[in-house]
């Protein structure tokens, strides 16, 4: 806690500084002129951003920095990795290390306030729940009272958990277990009644690592709200703006039917003002952005829209169903603000 | 024909009668070893064949998910699906053969030097293969230059990374100890406090911590806009902290030098730092093979910890791989094991190696 206030205060003090001294573009002409983007990713959470055993970083995080580098490049692949620790993300975006954040984090008013931070979208939202074996015969987490609970440490995970028995009035015993791998084989050799992480994780965990997935279910109950999303430092409002609306065009894409496979076919044949809009058919948006016409073109031929990276990146590899992200249309919270 | 009779009397029989008075000597000898013995029997029938099944007899390399889910033993397919993962990182596929040049280069290098001790003829060529041989190994692990594609070393991993961690470590902490051993030891004060200073600080500290500061901290006291490498900070890290460490096993090799020999030394007219080379060093460094290794040991192991930087060594890399698909994640006993197998084969190899030099350097007392 802490080094953690330590580190806080000495980023705030960073952050002061560097807003003063950046100039208006200047992340954005470090860019050009290096000819990539650096993308600061998890140093592994499957679905977000992970290693393939060709060593490629996947995953719906590394897209967005893939949609970036298309929108400002023209190309998906000119994108540079730093994989990051928790500790370590905002430190390496202030310095300056990497141009883009796109790390799981959760977007908070002290870290987009203080820390000199801008968060552009939010391109997961997840939240807080709880894995219970179906053999407990719970059906609610309201019936959790005087549970053991497996944990992993020093996380919001932990704090939230604390929160919610407490405004519950209701008690709980913490196992607390530093290492994931661990404390997933505790929970299911039975070592405790219940394991919380958030409900993207523990999906993951019902799926791969159960012997028997259909003995486990996850409680209807979310916790916390975790916006997960891009950010980039204070400073380059014409960077950040790049990054908000190339996340932007990749879910207006889907809203449109936009596909991977359909783009060049709707490019010339649709005769959807919004499509035309966005694939730059009708020019204007680019040259606001300060960008090619066909930045947005670029994405969803290179990346493909929302639902595809969601589907080839989370669905594949955690099987989790869209949930909160589905588009708003869907019942979901994916609300594109309109390119135009 | 009194010396003979001292010594024990040469073992006679069949091999059955010498192999039942052996144990009788060694194993059951009084109800105390009896116990002992059968004990340790007991125990290791209790262990050793459930690990032979699980690790090879139901064991499969099926590189798939699928076939692991049928073998009810270890599924090594785990490490045979992820092997170039596990072994380079998320170094570029298709430009691997870089870093596994380098690593056999860099090993080359390492035997090469190692064997050249017993030869003195050859020991005029360690400097020069170190010299030649480092560039080499950085420009094709960097690239940019010859038609390589260049490769930021946020992508250098596995096995080269870990070698790389730990031997430049060595070949710097090394002489970097040796003068801190030396301050230490030095009559003029600033240098002494200086030296005790320095290491007294390290020593006080985790490692972790040390690297924790390089990477999260220092960053934030530079100016704007500057950036220094993570993997060169980590390394300077490591190189600081190991050779503080060695500064103490030195110094305790110097101690047990016989004052004489400064003396020798001196009488001789020779200067400071000539009698610490052909006198006192000699000696002191021999004395003390088995810590100095051990301190090598300590710090090959201790790279794994960079890990917590966002470096991926090769204990990093086996966590990657069980998380490049959450299908794999379950069988994170099979790749720790293969990890912990490398790392054995490494630090048993140096231990060994240590004590055939030792026995190489004694050679002079045992005349």
């Amino acid at each position: 806690m802490k080094i953690q206030t330590i580190l806080a205060a000495g980023a705030m003090t960073v952050a002061a500084v560097a807003a003063q001294n950046a100039q208006a573009g200047a992340v954005l002409d470090g860019i050009k002129d290096k000819g990539f983007v650096q993308c600061g990713v998890n140093t592994g959470l499957p679905g977000f951003s992970a290693a393939n055993a060709e060593g490629k970083w996947e995953g719906i995080d590394v897209d967005v920095c893939r949609a970036a580098a298309a929108a400002l490049l023209g190309d998906a692949n000119a994108v540079q990795y730093t994989p990051l620790t928790a500790a370590q993300r905002f430190t390496a975006l202030q310095s300056g290390e990497i141009d883009v954040l796109s790390r799981n984090t959760t977007a908070t008013t002290t870290r987009d306030a203080k820390l000199g931070l801008t968060f552009v979208g939010i391109n997961y939202y997840d939240g807080q729940g709880f894995l219970i074996p179906k053999a407990l015969g719970v059906s609610s987490a309201t019936e959790l009272d005087g549970a053991t609970v497996c944990v992993e440490p020093g996380t919001t995970t932990e704090l939230n958990l604390a929160d919610y028995f407490r405004a519950k009035g209701m008690s709980f015993e913490p196992v607390v277990i530093e290492n994931i791998n661990e404390a997933t084989a505790a929970f299911f050799s039975g070592r405790c009644d219940v394991y919380t992480t958030d409900a993207s994780g523990l999906a993951s965990i019902r799926t791969q690592m159960a012997e028997n997935p259909d003995d486990y279910v996850i409680l209807p109950e979310i916790i916390s709200k975790e916006p997960l999303g891009p950010v980039v430092a204070q400073g380059d409002e014409q960077w950040s703006d790049v990054v908000r609306w190339a996340f932007t065009a990749m879910v207006e894409a889907e809203e449109y039917g936009v596909t991977m496979e359909n783009v060049d076919d709707m490019k010339a044949n649709s005769t959807n003002p919004g499509i035309q809009r966005l694939l730059g058919v009708t020019p204007g948006m680019g040259e606001a952005l300060g960008l090619d016409e066909a930045w947005a073109y670029n994405i969803i031929k290179q990346v493909g829209n929302y639902g595809e990276s969601y589907e080839k990146n989370v669905t594949a590899k955690l099987g989790l169903e869209r949930g909160l992200n589905a588009l708003w249309t869907d019942g979901g919270l994916q609300y594109a603000w309109p390119v135009r | 024909m009194s010396e003979n009779a001292k010594l024990p009397p040469l073992p006679t029989g069949t091999f059955a009668t010498r192999a039942i008075t052996w144990s009788k000597k060694n194993l059951f000898d009084g109800w105390f070893n009896t116990i002992l013995t059968l004990g340790s029997i007991a125990f290791l029938m209790w262990l050793i064949p459930p690990i032979v099944e699980w690790a090879i007899v139901n064991a499969t390399l099926s590189p798939t998910i699928e076939g692991c889910a049928e073998a009810t033993g270890a599924c090594w397919g785990f490490v045979n699906a992820n092997l170039r993962l596990i072994l380079f990182g998320t170094y570029p596929f298709d430009e691997q053969w870089r870093p596994l040049l380098a690593m056999i280069l860099l090993m080359g290098i390492i035997c090469g030097s190692l064997g050249a001790v017993k030869y003195p003829s050859f020991r005029k060529a360690i400097i020069p293969m170190w010299v030649i041989g480092v560039p080499i190994i950085a420009i094709l692990m960097w690239g940019g230059v010859f038609g390589l594609t260049y490769v930021q070393n946020s992508y250098w991993g596995g096995l080269p990374l870990t070698l790389i961690l730990s031997s430049i470590g060595v070949i710097f902490a090394f002489p970097f100890g040796l003068l801190l051993a030396l301050g230490r030891q030095s009559h003029m004060p600033a240098i002494k406090t200086v030296s005790v200073v320095y290491i007294e600080v390290i020593r006080g500290v985790p490692l972790i911590t040390v690297l924790f500061m390089a990477s999260v901290m220092f960053p934030l006291f530079l100016p704007d806009g500057v950036t220094i490498d993570k993997l060169l900070r980590a390394q300077i890290g490591i190189i600081l902290f190991t050779a503080a460490y060695l500064a103490e096993v030195f110094r305790g090799g110097l101690q047990a030098v016989p004052r004489g020999q400064f003396e020798a030394g001196d009488s001789l007219a020779l200067s400071y730092w000539q009698s610490m080379r052909l006198i006192i060093l000699p000696q002191a460094l021999r004395l003390v093979i088995p810590p100095t290794v051990n301190s090598f040991i300590s710090m090959f192991k201790d790279t794994t910890l960079v890990v917590i930087i966002g470096l991926f060594d090769f204990l990093g890399t086996v966590k990657l791989a069980l998380r490049s698909d959450p299908a794999w994640t379950k069988y994170y006993v099979e790749g720790y094991a293969f990890a912990a197998a490398i790392f054995f084969l490494i630090c048993f190899s140096m231990a060994k190696y240590s004590a055939y030099l030792e026995k190489e350097l004694r050679k002079g007392e045992r005349r």
